[in-house]
């Protein structure tokens, strides 16, 4: 019998999505719920005892002392780690073209990207590599993927899953969650990774629910949003069709459908890229050669050990990022550019807020276009930023999303649509997709 | 400098004082703060930066600023968050400090300080924030320069004053105040000569009588009260003398040297900072109840002023003698302790115990540089020893020479009088033999003393004490010697 370390090997030599394959037996599974589900592991998580890349040069031969908390309780429940998977450095992009260990390749078709940042999670969960593989999404690193791939893609409430063990990118965006084929998969694991953490004084101590019982629910009393921000101009006419074709199934299940508008939709992308960046700038200090990682060798001074270490183990998307973010909090433009970014933030949350006093969910795109061909954004940032246009929101807001596969384009490439609830209402989440999913598996 | 032109200026003075936190675990991680643990043994992922780390907030800070704030008089806010404040060096794991910003928890309160003259003048405090230390870079290994994080993530609050000071002893007292309060509320242990309390000071000058402020210049490197003191004089003068001769105060920052006794810039390079403080994402803000204040205000401790007025009036001392003795925590609290194990608890004995401790046992921690706390003197040992004294079973002599061996001693004074058998003899049969044989041995004085050189009398007490190794009991043998002289 093939074992599940020699099938994600096997995977992993077509498509490039593992940073590192476990040796077989190296994790044997406890006794618990999960039974034995493999587990593929983002390499922005950490695990005790393995490498944590973060898809860096940077962080090439750090291992980490401890495990995240997430991975910690997946693991007490009776996951058994498969590997540690591809991502753009530091979770920043939407291709995988960042990663500084290659691009990994959309199982759909090898020419196209699956998305990113979490875009080795993504194939190992399409191609069975994994049962789940845990991601990150701090604008749409799961979502989008997810969409590109056909999977289930779950970015819960923020402060839903601890960030312990997360090596951040942006704190106040960052959230820990799932790929998987199934929603079922999805919700068991959330039941396992959700809760208060110690460690993280930011999640909720709002109280775990049995999502799985979420997939039984009956949805005919919901109402779902519709918002007009979300059905403009760009929107390829395959998902346009698909999206309103998974609206009419929720009329026929009895739900209500609602127009609704989310004004300040429109400002995302550019609050997203001022806050993002700022908290990245900071958060990414650390990564300064005294310590651990990357340290230049032949560096006389100080400062040039910190120059010439950055400047060798970081990409040029982090480099980017980081100094984007320098430049909104330096003094003289914080409040031009950060302190304005906030306030714009908590517009966009009144949207929301507003939004669900309507309906109790929304359903929009989870991206204007399918899976894009490989190099075809990477010379310009700002198209490649723009693929986050339907997912930065929820993350700008804090409330949970999710992008289950609706079907195929004229092209054979997976679409997804996203849903997105108030927080911490997770089980309407899986209540609703359960109604529109079109379950996709990929032969390899 | 000319008395004159000093008297022209009036400096302008303001002090941030850094103290570093009695918590026993680090500000955002378990680790202990335990001082002069081998480096970089008191560290863990989270204060080493690793990545995916995050902050968790230790109360017993948020406990010991309130505990600050409420006894300086300040307001304290109801919402105060945390923020980053950015920059990169060696000795800071994360590339940020965890800090306070906009949103300082104390502020706007005041200390009375106690000027020489023993009047009081009212210092404002801007604010009181909590922040993280970093570690230690220590330079002086060859060419390398090493880190020891064991201090990085322990806590501080930074004590921000008015400037409100005029003169070097005003800062001096002010300093004096503040740490006066850490001590007694138990939140730091204010010691500057290894680090736990900090002080930089705000110097400026102006014309008297001018309505603006003087450009002004931040002085560090102030280790001790001394040069606090010291430093601020030299800066005034330093600034004076500029603006003398024609020339501008710059805003810049200034160390102090105390061998020569003079401010001079620091490199300018190290003050082009943007900190692009922003506000800290990882910790939740810190809510502070009226509840949680009426609680901070029922456990505060008795403060130094209110303790010197019930030595004062509770044990008769001096006000002198309560000054001193209350002006370190540890010594007033030493100072109770010996009164407690006094078995009787007369002025008398008190005042004997308040001598003893200003006089050899401070001359005792000033020779050796140490603490009352670390001298290894028993309250008890010193009680015991007065009381022995006071029953006559030794002699103030005795007692004196017998101190310095009670440091450190497990034995108690009676237990060291009797051993060496040092007992006064009080027992007036020895006595009179004694004195006896003095007269015997000594003829030739015998017969001047009776031909009225009677200020030979001292000169028998003095032998006879000698031949009992000064263990006589000294009233009782002047008494004898006077017998037994005027029997002859």
């Amino acid at each position: 019998m093939v074992s599940a370390f020699e099938t994600a090997r096997t995977i992993n030599t077509k498509y490039n999505c593992f940073l590192e394959v476990f040796e077989d037996g190296r994790y044997s599974p406890l006794p618990g719920k999960l039974n034995g589900m493999t587990v593929a592991i983002k390499d922005v998580l950490a695990l005790k005892d393995a490498r944590l890349t973060c898809g860096s040069k940077f962080l090439e031969n750090f291992t980490s002392l401890y495990s995240a908390t997430c991975v910690e309780r997946l693991r007490l429940a009776g996951a058994v780690f498969i590997g540690k998977t591809n991502m753009d450095e530091f979770a920043m992009g939407s291709s995988n073209e960042n990663s500084a260990y290659g691009a990994v390749l959309n199982p759909y078709d090898v020419t196209r990207v699956p998305g990113g940042s979490s875009g080795g999670s993504a194939v190992a969960a399409a191609t069975g590599a994994a049962r789940l593989a845990l991601g990150t999404d701090t604008g749409g690193s799961i979502r989008q993927p997810a969409a590109f791939t056909g999977t289930v893609g779950l970015k819960p409430t923020y402060g839903r899953i601890s960030r312990y063990g997360l090596t951040a990118f942006a704190s106040s965006f960052d959230t820990v969650g799932t790929f998987s084929r199934t929603l079922e998969d999805a919700a068991i694991a959330l039941e396992v990774m959700a809760g208060s953490d110690p460690h993280d004084a930011t999640t909720a101590t709002a109280a775990v629910e049995e999502y799985s019982l979420g997939l039984k629910k009956d949805i005919a009393t919901l109402r779902i949003g519709i918002p007009k921000e979300y059905f403009g101009e760009g929107i390829e006419p395959d998902i346009r069709e698909a999206v309103e074709a998974a609206r009419k199934k929720f009329e026929n299940a009895g739900c209500t459908i609602v127009p609704v508008s989310l004004p300040h939709s429109k400002y995302g992308i550019a609050v997203y890229y001022i806050l993002t960046t700022a908290e990245a700038s900071s958060n990414l200090a650390r990564f300064d050669g005294i310590r651990y990682g990357k340290r230049s060798k032949d560096s006389e001074t100080l400062l040039e050990t910190y120059v010439r270490s950055r400047s060798e183990g970081f990409g040029p998307e982090v480099k980017r990022r980081i100094m984007l973010g320098t430049y909104v909090l330096s003094s003289g433009y914080y409040d031009a550019y950060y302190k304005r970014a906030q306030k714009v933030r908590r517009l966009i949350k009144e949207d929301f807020t507003k939004a669900f006093a309507e309906c109790d969910a929304l359903l929009t795109p989870t991206t204007p276009t399918t899976a894009f061909k490989l190099g075809d954004k990477v010379t310009d940032p700002l198209a490649m930023y723009l693929n986050d246009i339907f997912t930065v929101n929820a993350n700008i807001a804090g409330v949970p999303a999710i992008s289950i596969p609706i079907g195929l384009d004229r092209n054979g490439l997976p679409i997804g649509a996203q849903l997105i609830t108030n927080d911490f209402e997770e089980t309407n989440l899986f209540a609703l997709a359960k109604e529109v999913i079109t379950e996709l598996r990929i032969e390899n | 400098m000319n008395p004159e032109l000093l008297a022209k200026y009036e400096p302008v003075i303001g002090l941030e004082v850094h103290a570093q936190m009695l918590t026993k675990s680090k500000a955002f991680c378990t680790c202990s703060t335990e001082f002069g643990a081998p480096p970089n043994s008191r560290t863990c992922p989270i204060c080493l930066a690793h990545p995916g780390t995050l902050p968790m907030l230790n109360e017993n800070l948020v406990r010991y600023i309130a505990r600050m704030g409420v006894a300086t008089n300040c307001q304290i806010r109801e919402r105060s968050i945390f923020a980053r404040k950015n920059y990169f060096y060696p000795d800071l794991p994360k590339g940020y400090q965890i800090s306070q910003y906009e949103t300082p928890i104390c502020h706007d309160g005041w200390v009375e300080a106690e000027l020489p003259a023993g009047d009081f003048k009212r210092i404002g405090i801007t604010r009181i924030h909590m922040e993280e230390d970093s570690g230690k870079s220590i330079h002086d290994f060859g060419v390398d320069t090493l880190v020891d994080l064991n201090r990085a993530g322990v806590p501080l609050i930074e004590i921000v004053s008015e400037p409100d000071m005029r003169s070097s002893d005003e800062g001096y007292a002010y300093l004096t105040a503040i740490k006066s309060f850490v001590t007694y509320l138990g939140i730091c242990d204010g010691n500057m000569e290894e680090g736990s309390l900090r002080c930089d000071a705000n110097v400026s000058v102006r014309v008297r009588g001018a309505d603006k402020f003087g450009q002004k210049t931040e002085v560090k490197n102030l280790n001790s009260f001394r040069n606090v003191k010291l430093a601020i004089e030299a800066e005034i003068e330093r600034q004076i003398g500029l603006l003398e001769s024609g020339g501008t105060v710059k805003h810049e920052t200034m160390l102090f040297d105390a061998n020569k006794g003079i401010t001079r810039p620091m490199r300018t390079k190290e003050e082009a900072h943007d900190y692009r403080y922003f506000p800290e994402p990882d910790l939740l803000p810190v809510t502070i109840t009226a509840k949680y204040l009426e609680e901070i205000s029922k456990e505060l401790p008795e403060l130094q002023r209110v303790r010197r007025d019930r030595f004062i009036n509770d044990f008769g001392l001096p006000k002198y003698d309560a000054d001193v003795l209350t002006v370190d925590k540890a010594m007033a609290d030493f100072f109770e302790d010996a009164i407690s194990n006094l078995g009787l608890k007369s002025n008398d004995l008190i005042k004997s115990i308040s001598n003893y401790l200003m006089g050899d046992v401070m001359r005792i921690l000033s020779e050796n540089k140490t603490t009352i706390q670390s001298l290894g003197l028993e309250p008890k040992h010193l009680a015991d020893l007065i009381s022995l004294v006071a029953d006559k079973t030794i002699s103030n002599k005795i007692a004196k020479d017998l101190l310095p061996e009670l440091i450190g001693s497990k034995l108690s004074p009676n237990e060291i009088v009797a051993q060496r058998g040092m007992a006064q003899v009080s027992d007036e049969g020895a006595l009179r033999d004694a004195v006896k044989a003095t007269l015997a041995n000594n003829p030739d004085n015998v017969a001047k003393y009776k031909s009225g050189k009677t200020n030979l009398f001292g000169f028998f007490v003095g032998q006879t004490m000698k031949a009992m190794n000064g263990k006589a009991n000294p009233t009782l043998l002047n008494e004898v010697v006077k017998e037994e002289l005027e029997k002859l």
